[in-house]
């Protein structure tokens, strides 16, 4: 069975060029790049290399990349950096919506003592920019806030938000790892501080991130051991990855912008189609303002997993808000957050493209995904009611 | 992904009794949609022998909770109901080939669905109606369900009961009250301890360093699916391992500071813990 993938905003698959750079330091060049002889000196070249092909990507300068071992590490790494240096500073503000990787982190500083303000948003999913205004005090030590929802692909004005803390002098991270790659970003004209992505979400390997750090933002490293990345990230690189990495952040920046139009377009496609065929169904997130690559589907009077495993069936892969997908009994925080009914969460599908996903592919998934819908209907008890009923 | 039998896979894909039953002579509703699961059973049966002629459900929820339904009404079809009210929801759980742990509440669900429709027939009132004695009230569940399903399926901890009937699995302000049943159900007494800390001896320093980590500090861990174990007392110095999820717990240097809190509360106050 052909596996129809609809779920790269998990993770993606590795890109055959990326996998052809990377392959060498598997096998005869395994040396360490912090070696005096050139067996594994010569690496740190090729670490330099990559290095600067992310930063390319970025707009940034070599020397603001950090490689990390993913995007939660990333994001980790600047909250505690924030905290650590400014010890008199113990309020945080991040948004209700945020990823685990910010927003478990939070909740951990919380219980040590600092206040955390979560922003809510509308239920387009838009952050509120007056509560926003109103979170930020004298005692703000960073503003976390992410660039794209990992969820709904619901975009936040960060160049906007990060020029009212400019102005306050206050410290700004993004979590940008569903943005990179997906969107043009460029920190030249982006107002952060610092930024997050992760390499296994644009095409490169798992167990890569990387953390942007402004020149002249004061930093404090996470993991404390050796000297590698200028004594900012101890131990030993992950030097296929981010070898890899940097092959991937080219192609990445060569193709950006047909990619952005090709994607958004199979994206219109299907989820359209969906809708025309499926009622009872609507969009979460504000379509005005959204990744080009994600659409976040709700299907009332059905159950997300049993949508899920119905469809695996036919070899696509996606992923639920449903509470029985989670691992626990919450249903997604992020549609919680933005005031979608319970009876619309648990229904709810994500579909997430990228560059690999074929016209074939979405005809595929609009063939298979409306007698599913039916199907699962039959079987509930709420499956002829209307919406407005409930 | 979840690691389901091939059963629940086969009976999730084919279900076997969907739909309604017309005029049926009992009907039972459970769950809800804004919980995440709901259960209607129909059934027809013999008014003469209280038989039951057929089985049928309408199923909004996950695979296993579709594949629970199809169970119950396998097992129940043929019945009388007085033989039927002898599945339990660990019989449910037994003919899909096991559930996982988390989605056990779906066979509970199925057993709920029965006494309701039988309550229905017999003209009584749902049982899971009242609104009265809410513990959880995200999955509105009630105590008196609480306590059946702990009696029945023998749980010990605060996770068995939210991964049973999912309370305690929404906001988790009931987890205090469902620890304090649980206590109350299996009769554990909060220990008493003496009032004022009298001189000990070496030996009974340590023996009652056992006794409060033995009835005070375990069963807390273990509610949260994590364990300890005292590995060394040396003087004031108490050497303790962390097991289980306390290992990976970010919280474990927490948990070391309310054990030294604890003892030296209960038994000398220059007593230091450290991790072994």
């Amino acid at each position: 069975m052909r596996t129809v993938y609809c779920d790269n905003n998990a993770t993606t698959a590795v890109a055959p060029e990326v996998l052809d750079v990377m392959l060498p330091y598997f096998k005869d060049l395994y040396g360490n790049p912090s070696s005096m002889h050139t067996f594994g000196g010569q690496l740190h070249r090729q670490v330099e290399e990559a290095r600067a092909k992310v930063a390319a990507l970025i707009g940034a300068d070599p020397e603001e990349i950090i490689f990390t071992s993913c995007g939660t590490e990333s994001d980790n790494t600047a909250l505690m950096s924030a905290v650590e240096l400014q010890p008199g500073k113990r309020h945080i503000v991040t948004t209700r919506v945020e990823h685990p990787a910010v927003l478990s982190f939070c909740r951990h500083l919380a219980r040590k003592g600092h206040r955390v303000t979560y922003l809510p948003v509308d239920h387009l999913g838009r952050l509120d920019r007056d509560a926003f205004r109103k979170a930020v005090d004298d005692e703000t030590a960073v503003v976390s806030i992410m660039y794209a929802n990992n969820e709904t692909g619901v975009i936040f004005p960060v160049a906007e938000l990060g020029q009212v803390l400019r102005e306050r002098k206050v410290l700004f991270h993004t979590d940008a790892v569903q943005a990179v790659g997906k969107l043009p970003l460029n920190v030249k004209e982006l107002p952060v501080d610092m930024l997050s992505l992760s390499g296994h979400k644009l095409h490169a390997a798992k167990g890569v991130g990387v953390l942007y750090v402004r020149k002249g933002t004061r930093f404090y490293p996470y993991i404390i051991g050796g000297h590698q990345e200028h004594g900012r990230r101890a131990g030993t690189e992950n030097v296929a990855s981010i070898i890899g990495l940097g092959k991937a952040c080219e192609i990445a920046r060569a193709r950006l912008r047909e990619e952005e139009d090709r994607v958004s377009r199979l994206r219109g496609r299907l989820e359209q189609t969906l809708l025309a065929h499926c009622p009872d169904a609507q969009i979460n997130g504000d379509p005005a303002s959204r990744l080009p690559n994600t659409t976040n589907l709700s299907f009332r009077y059905v159950e997300g997993e049993a949508i899920l495993l119905r469809l695996n069936e036919h070899g696509i892969c996606a992923s639920s808000g449903s509470a029985c997908t989670s691992g626990s009994l919450e249903p997604s925080h992020v549609l919680r957050a933005m005031g979608i009914p319970f009876t619309a969460i648990h229904g709810s599908i994500r579909f997430s493209l990228s560059r690999y996903t074929s016209e074939a592919d979405i005809d595929t998934v609009i063939e298979v995904m409306p007698p599913i819908i039916r199907e699962l209907r039959a079987l509930s008890p709420y499956g002829r009611e209307s919406i407005g009923h409930l | 992904m979840w690691d389901y039998t091939d059963k629940v896979k086969e009976l999730f894909l084919h279900p076997k009794n969907v739909g309604e039953i017309e005029h049926p002579d009992a009907v039972g509703e459970v769950g809800s949609m804004v919980c995440g699961d709901a259960l209607k059973l129909f059934l027809r049966i013999d008014r003469a022998t209280d038989r039951i002629l057929d089985a049928r459900f309408q199923t909004f929820g996950c695979a296993s909770a579709i594949a629970s339904s199809t169970a119950l009404t396998e097992l129940i079809k043929g019945r009388t109901l007085d033989e039927a009210l002898t599945i339990s929801n660990r019989d449910i759980a037994a003919y899909l080939g096991g559930l996982p742990r988390e989605k056990m509440h779906c066979s509970v669900m199925g057993r709920e669905a029965l006494e309701a429709a039988v309550a229905n027939y017999r003209g009584l009132k749902a049982p899971s109606a009242a609104k009265e004695g809410m513990v959880c009230q995200c999955f509105e569940v009630t105590e008196e369900k609480i306590r059946k399903v702990v009696l029945e399926n023998r749980l010990t901890t605060v996770t068995e009961v939210t991964d049973y009937t999912k309370a305690g699995g929404g906001c988790g302000s009931c987890l205090p009250r469902i620890e304090e049943l649980l206590r109350e159900i299996w009769s554990v007494k909060p220990t008493e301890l003496p009032r004022e800390k009298k001189k000990l001896t070496a030996l009974q320093k340590i023996a009652l360093i056992q006794d409060v980590l033995e009835k005070e500090v375990r069963p807390l861990l273990q509610a949260d699916g994590g364990d300890m174990e005292l590995i060394d007392i040396d003087g004031h110095r108490v050497i303790i391992a962390l097991r289980k999820m306390c290992v990976e717990c970010p919280m474990g240097g927490v948990t070391l500071q309310n054990i030294e809190e604890k003892l030296r509360e209960l038994v000398d106050e220059k007593i230091t813990v450290e991790a072994g």
